[in-house]
């Protein structure tokens, strides 16, 4: 009061801001999770109506490719121009010298010598680069499993369907386009899609052994 | 040229100015912040995902929901294959609730983009996924994922 001194406010020492905001940094680092999730895609169908309309779908027999994954996770396959027997997962990627299920699947919806024992070849026009070709629309691939597969063997056999598509995909979009797949644009990418359609249907398990667990 | 070496003592390395640290932190800290979800749920089931090599990246995280199938961490909850859903374990019955459930979150335009994740362990029996899938096409969810890590196989 008594001096007239003029008073300077003291500076905030603010060295240690760079550490706090360090910690909140580190903490929401740890908490975060960045890893996003990654998987195969599929579509369900739609759940029945009634019991009719369960039996009511009809296939062709030579458009109709079954493969089978049994509990001992053995796969079949069965199309009309042949059976083949895979006895493991690693024969089934071709490591056992048959030929691998990814090749039987493109030489099934490919049908590229017109065989009438594999899917009926109809001519449609899918747009300008690729104009009108033969395929085959109404293929089927029908998975079936048994009610103790594994669900690894299951995956595995799903993802070398997965891997045949990809493959002919890449084909096309290399021939039409003169790129890769991914390096399409989204709409080429549709176009070629439609070339070839994923048409992977997941039927509901037999159950074979018949141990009275009622549902 | 005989300007080097002229005083040796007289030049010194300049103090580099920190002041802008905190604020480039700050920086990064909201970047985290905003982009990141935390991690939401704490698992009670244990589960090694398959692995394939064509897996696809799910986008758009709040459109995913999660189902996490294998055994429990608990050994006191038996060894049998249990699913949990948020947070607590639950019976395949209870799908359709949660489904509807997650459904009701989102808003109407979003809903038919709903994914739901399925996480199971790479021994699960095809029986449970199979129950599962059918409780989910009842519930009508039906675009699903199977999660898969990605590898050679």
């Amino acid at each position: 009061m008594a001096k007239k001194k003029k008073r300077k406010t003291p500076n905030l020492n603010s060295s240690s801001m760079a550490d706090v905001s360090f910690l909140l940094l580190t903490f929401f680092l740890m908490t975060s999770s960045m890893d996003t999730d990654s998987g195969l895609a599929r579509r369900l169908p739609p759940p029945p109506q009634n019991e009719e309309q369960l039996q009511k779908m009809d296939v062709q027999r030579r458009n109709l490719m079954v493969v089978l994954v049994n509990y001992q996770n053995q796969v079949m396959v069965r199309t009309q121009a042949g059976d083949e027997w895979y006895n493991n997962i690693a024969e089934l990627q071709g490591t056992g010298g048959k030929v691998p299920l990814k090749e039987k699947v493109k030489e099934f919806v490919l049908n590229a010598n017109n065989r009438p024992d594999l899917p009926e070849l109809i001519e449609e026009d899918f747009g300008p680069p690729i104009g009108k070709v033969l395929v085959t629309p109404d293929h089927v691939i029908s998975l079936q499993n048994d009610a103790t597969t594994s669900y690894k063997a299951y995956i595995a056999v799903q993802n070398e369907l997965v891997k045949a598509y990809n493959e002919l995909r890449d084909q096309a979009a290399k021939k039409y386009f003169g790129r890769s797949y991914n390096e399409l644009l989204p709409e080429q990418q549709e176009q070629i899609n439609k070339l070839y359609p994923q048409r992977i249907s997941e039927a509901e398990p037999k159950d074979y052994v018949q141990q009275g667990g009622g549902k | 040229m005989g300007k080097f070496n002229k005083s040796a003592g007289s030049r010194e390395v300049p103090e580099l100015n920190t002041a802008s640290m905190p604020d480039l932190v700050f920086a990064i800290l909201f970047f985290f912040m905003v982009t990141v979800s935390m991690r939401s749920e704490t698992l009670i089931v244990r589960f090694t995902l398959p692995t394939a090599s064509e897996v696809q990246k799910l986008e758009k995280k709040s459109l995913v929901t999660y189902i996490n199938i294998g055994i429990p961490l608990d050994p006191r909850l038996g060894s049998a294959t249990r699913m949990q859903l948020n947070d607590k374990l639950a019976e395949v019955s209870d799908i359709q609730d949660y489904i509807a459930q997650e459904k009701s979150r989102l808003n109407e335009a979003d809903q038919q983009f709903m994914t739901v994740s399925i996480k199971a362990d790479e021994n699960t029996k095809m029986k449970y996924i199979s129950d599962v899938k059918q409780a989910l096409r009842k519930a009508y969810a039906l675009k699903i994922s199977y999660s898969a890590r990605k590898g050679e196989n």
